[in-house]
């Protein structure tokens, strides 16, 4: 597939001498919802602001739809919309004329008929003549979206949409990030949430100290680093692990109650009938068994924490 | 998207305009209020005991110095405060990530504050009508002396509001630099009537130069030529844009 936004060698060291992005590559197709995932302090921020020219990069280009966004940044930042992660707006303008603001300062002429179409569909429909700083905290965040929207961007940065953001509310924005999608924007966005990149995303990326630590499919990056495990609830409970079980890795549960093992559900051999085997020979009653895959999450931490623990390792 | 961003430039300046008239009372009220108690202290109280000077009485004599007075002071206020309250509040990550120049961001910023000072310069140049008698010799200069002075001190303005990292540096140059120099700049007397070597050091004063050629817009007289006052005036535009150029180019207080 086409690539709509492609970063390639950026690098951010800061005055102060922190180096917050190094040498990352980004290619981002058009049309895909992409999650950026990444601890605080990874950088995920600094990229996104440095693609839509806030923060300067220290090396690398950034092509947006073929525009280099840093000798043309006019066409390049035409093509984008950004929602910040503070909401950052000026409270004491209307909803309506902050849009129309928005609207304007990108260059394109007033169209209220689709400004009008943003608000009801950010349900902002009746709070359009209200100041802003009338409005609740989940409401000045969809007037963030719609003022990243008046302009018709082609690609959308949602930096952490739903911080702070209720359970419902948070729904509701999964949904219109949907339907933008289904409209042919490109979604980029950074969250804390893994369950939002695990509900929403094509690809996720995983950045951690200014590297990209990968980019893959979300369902394949789950497919291939996803581990099950096994939790087996014991008749009688046991004070640890028999060293006839030593081969599974097993680890001892709720004070003693239940048994977990890890296993890869993609390998030829799972281990599952041997261990069940083993159990019964072993006299070990059972009375339940429970798997559950990991999720988004835990592959992250793992990613995270591998690398670390690499990194430490390389400078020992 | 190519050519001039009118769009933009328009957004920035109805914007800037709408802010004014949120805050009319202040904006526009105060410094008409201000003035007229000026008048009243040094044009009736005072002034009726000095003489005229040159042909002008001094009361008609102190108006182009107070619209002076106020043009510098609105320039430099309206748009610091337009520039700087973006950048305290956040929102300038807007005006950054936008398809628009630096050029066209000025344009905004520095025309609604010119705009508003212009508007006030008016209104006052209206309300001294009312306590002393006016005569413009010379209309055209004077309104296009407003005008250029009222853009290079929103210039001014504009550098200062980037510059400033709190509401004590925003307001530190006018209250320090400006307003001094505005009153030892001849606005409510002219420098000749300073004795030497004052009235030498007074002529490195650039408020000097502003008042004068304003002054001569009026009365057909002014403490030094109309030259050298358009001369130092331009000087000064010049500096205040090849700063601004710079501070965009470099991302000065603006980008990381």
């Amino acid at each position: 597939m086409q690539s709509i936004l492609s970063v390639s060698q950026v690098s951010k060291t800061y005055g102060s001498g922190h180096k917050a992005l190094d040498h990352v590559d980004l290619e981002i197709r058009r049309g895909e919802i992409f999650a950026l995932l990444g601890p605080n302090g990874a950088g995920k921020t600094t990229l996104i602001s440095i693609i839509c020219g806030i923060v300067t990069p220290s090396t690398g280009t950034i092509l947006v739809d073929g525009h280099d966004a840093i000798r043309h940044p006019r066409e390049a930042r035409s093509r984008i919309g950004l929602v910040p992660q503070e909401i950052a707006v000026d409270m004491f303008s209307t909803v309506a004329s902050t849009m129309r603001f928005s609207r304007g300062l990108f260059g394109k002429k007033p169209d209220q008929a689709y400004l009008d179409q943003v608000l009801k569909d950010l349900s902002l429909w009746d709070k359009r003549d209200a100041k802003i700083m009338e409005l609740s905290g989940g409401m000045k965040r969809r007037v963030m979206i719609a003022k990243a929207l008046s302009h018709q961007p082609e690609i959308l940065f949602l930096d952490e949409p739903t911080a702070g953001v209720d359970v419902s509310l948070r729904r509701d924005m999964w949904k219109m990030i949907g339907k933008l999608r289904e409209q042919g924007t490109t979604i980029i966005l950074t969250t804390h949430y893994i369950e939002e990149a695990e509900e929403m995303a094509d690809r996720v990326g995983v950045i951690n100290k200014g590297q990209l630590l990968l980019v893959e499919e979300k369902a394949v990056l789950m497919k291939k680093l996803g581990k099950r495990e096994m939790d087996i609830a014991l008749v009688e409970p046991m004070t640890a692990v028999p060293v006839e079980l030593n081969e599974w890795h097993l680890s001892l549960e709720d004070e003693g109650h239940r048994l977990r093992y890890v296993f890869d559900a993609q390998a030829e051999r799972t281990g599952i009938p041997s261990l069940l085997r083993k159990l019964a020979d072993l006299g070990i009653g059972f009375k339940d068994l429970d798997t559950s895959k990991s999720s988004l999450e835990d592959i992250f931490v793992d990613l995270v924490e591998h690398k670390e623990a690499s990194n430490e390792g390389a400078v020992a | 998207m190519t050519g001039v961003n009118f769009h933009g430039i328009w957004a920035i300046y109805k914007f800037e305009m709408a802010r004014t008239l949120r805050t009319l009372w202040q904006s526009v009220v105060t410094p008409v209020i201000t003035t007229s108690l000026y008048f009243i202290v040094f044009g009736g109280a005072i002034g009726s005991r000095i003489d005229s000077i040159g042909s002008v009485n001094y009361g008609s004599f102190l108006v182009p110095g107070l619209i002076m007075l106020s043009l510098l002071t609105q320039s430099i206020a309206n748009a610091s405060i337009g520039i700087y309250f973006p950048k305290f509040t956040g929102t300038v990550f807007e005006l950054l990530s936008a398809p628009i120049s630096a050029v066209e961001m000025v344009i905004g910023f520095v025309g609604a504050a010119a705009t508003k000072s212009i508007v006030i310069g008016l209104i006052i140049l209206i309300t001294s009508a009312f306590f002393v008698p006016l005569r413009i010799d010379h209309p055209a200069a004077m309104l296009a002396f407003l005008v250029l002075t009222s853009v290079t001190f929103s210039m001014f303005g504009f550098i200062i509001g980037i510059w400033a990292k709190g509401f004590e540096q925003l307001n530190i140059v006018p209250a320090l630099l400006v307003t001094p120099l505005t009153f030892l700049g001849g606005a409510f007397y002219s420098i000749d009537m300073l004795p030497e070597p004052w009235r030498t050091v007074s002529l490195f004063n650039p408020v000097v130069y502003l008042v004068s050629g304003f002054r001569w817009s009026f009365f057909g007289q002014g403490d030094v030529s109309i030259g050298w006052s358009l001369g130092v005036t331009g000087l000064f535009l010049l500096l205040c844009l090849g700063l601004i150029i710079a501070i965009f180019r470099t991302g000065y207080r603006l980008k990381n």
